[in-house]
């Protein structure tokens, strides 16, 4: 069997989220993979240079169009010949396509999946993490994408694979891209992030929300945020963990008046150490976090800054 | 201009799901069900463009049981004008509900189709992006921002790390974001009304679409349960347990 994984990468940098989707694809056969976008030869580079890689095919264009989905997802329905799965992160770029690339094919896809049982088999969840369903699909290729935070990303240096251009076929048309407009940050990557930092509705107010920057400056952390405090307009929406925001499963994710709505919690429970400071006892956060603290955040974020301050 | 949105009826997102003890799947039976909040932000949207003079008419259709009703009506309060049940009690996956779409699309022949961007029972985030793979139109999935001119939408729409704003010709497909919107609640006198706008009734087969799913599901069960830790009482206590019990720091 021989798996294609559509990789994300930015600015020709393969994500991190993106060698874990192949890691499962190393579970399920050989793999090759597809690299699009702006930047694709510097990234197919990249990408041949992941372990286990066998053929690296990118797609070098400077029109635009491989920012949309329509020719994207026409290029996997072609290439699908080859390959047994298809698959590619859970990022908001695969998500635009592989499911449009499947219909194509007439498949019904397999989206983040956090276990892979067999080739059919595979393990999702559903209710915003409320339940693990386990599927088997009847199809004759599947399309997947892959929960990042369930597989550990494969090493990034040390292969060698070949590179192969592929070209564009033209989409329906009638799209057009216009532009992109990306935040940009310092800090790491909050999906890959070893710490993250989340603030919620406790933060009270956008001012506010800036004291959690020297926190994470102090532990080389992400900034995260609940969708309480991304509806109110604290932080920007790339920052939400939860079910419909990013998913995360950090060293240590510290919560900082975040209640742990289950929305929120679907997002940052596999974190593998939980700190959460909330004034409120009863607050749901508790019952996940590994260490709480009651009390009021302003007062305890100076204090844990200076502990942090003095000699470990 | 004319606009469909198709919407789902789910289990109410205030509500806790339970998985059934013999693990077959989500208890439904007696709880609380609503419209699926993304669909309700698509709705919202069709109405939007509607109140501008943009849409002349929204139609909402649901897939579903005979239950789904409820759901097209509450689509008819906020302010669509008619509705479509395609009656089927079929798990209803995103390729089977395309494929109805479809077919109500080459039939209705609407400008826009206007979906939440996933259902919150089975998280899929793909009937949109199938529906226009499906049809071979444009699509912009994710939208937080919708303009219609000239007969092109343009769309700007999450993705990783930013927004990305494309244009697509007429007629194409939307997926809808939370902040797209905040959708209305339906006014009373509006519920009444909704109660005498048309809904037709259909099935999958007057369609001539095979609804049968190509994912059995095995197995349905809790995810496992992370235990409560414990409450310290000082910033200088968490960094120490950090530092030299959880070596995270």
């Amino acid at each position: 069997m021989t798996v294609l994984v559509f990789l994300d990468h930015e600015g020709g940098v393969i994500r991190q989220a993106s060698r874990s989707a192949i890691a499962a694809a190393n579970r399920l056969g050989d793999v090759d993979v597809l690299v699009t976008g702006p930047d694709a030869a510097a990234a197919a580079k990249s990408a041949a240079a992941i372990p286990g890689v066998k053929k690296v095919l990118q797609v070098t264009d400077t029109t635009g169009s491989s920012e949309l989905a329509e020719p994207v997802a026409a290029l996997l329905a072609q290439l699908a010949d080859g390959y047994t799965h298809i698959l590619a992160t859970s990022s908001a770029t695969a998500k635009n396509v592989l499911p449009r690339a499947a219909a194509l094919l007439d498949v019904q896809p397999i989206p983040d999946i956090v276990a892979i049982n067999d080739a059919d088999t595979f393990v999702r969840p559903i209710y915003a993490g409320s339940a693990l369903a386990t599927v088997k699909s009847a199809d004759a290729k599947k399309v997947i994408t892959v929960r990042a935070s369930s597989f550990e990303p494969v090493a990034a240096e040390g292969g060698n694979a070949v590179i192969e251009d592929v070209a564009l076929p033209a989409g329906p048309g009638g799209s057009t891209f216009v532009s992109t407009e990306l935040s940009k940050s310092e800090r790491p990557e909050l999906e890959s992030a070893r710490v993250v930092v989340s603030g919620g509705n406790g933060m009270q107010n956008e001012e506010n929300f800036k004291l959690l920057e020297p926190l994470a400056d102090r532990l080389g952390a992400a900034i995260g945020a609940s969708r309480a405090a991304v509806d109110k307009g604290f932080v920007s929406n790339e920052y939400q963990v939860g079910q419909t925001g990013k998913i995360v499963a950090p060293e240590l994710y510290i919560a900082m008046g975040i209640s742990g709505a289950i929305q929120h919690l679907a997002g940052m429970k596999d974190s593998k150490v939980i700190v959460a400071v909330n004034k409120d006892p009863e607050a749901p956060i508790f019952q996940v976090a590994d260490y709480g603290i009651v009390g009021d955040l302003f007062t305890i974020l100076p204090q844990l800054e200076a502990e942090l301050d003095k000699a470990g | 201009m004319k606009v469909l949105v198709p919407v789902k009826r789910v289990i109410d997102y205030n509500i806790k799901p339970r998985v059934k003890a013999d693990g077959s799947g989500v208890e439904t039976a007696g709880v609380k069900m609503s419209m699926n909040p993304f669909d309700e932000i698509a709705v919202e949207e069709a109405v939007r463009l509607k109140e501008k003079g943009v849409v002349s008419e929204i139609i909402a259709v649901s897939i579903g049981e005979a239950k789904a009703q409820d759901t097209l009506r509450t689509a008819m309060a906020m302010g669509a004008d008619r509705s479509i049940l395609v009656e089927t009690d079929v798990v209803t996956e995103p390729l089977a509900v395309a494929k109805v779409l479809k077919a109500l699309v080459e039939k209705e022949k609407p400008d826009l189709v206007i979906l939440g961007k996933q259902a919150i029972d089975d998280d899929m985030n793909a009937t949109g992006q199938m529906l226009a793979g499906l049809l071979d139109r444009p699509q912009a999935t994710f939208a937080s921002k919708v303009d219609v001119a000239d007969g092109a939408v343009t769309v700007t729409r999450e993705i990783d790390g930013g927004a990305q704003t494309i244009k697509l010709a007429l007629p194409a497909i939307i997926t809808a974001d939370l902040r797209l919107n905040e959708p209305r609640y339906a006014s009373l006198p509006n519920i009444m009304k909704a109660r005498k706008k048309p809904m037709e009734k259909i099935t999958p087969a007057d369609l001539g679409v095979d609804m049968t799913p190509r994912l059995s599901v095995i197995s349905v069960a809790e995810p496992p349960e992370r235990k409560a830790g414990i409450k310290l009482d000082s910033a200088a206590e968490l960094v120490s347990r950090l530092r030299n019990e959880a070596k995270v720091i």
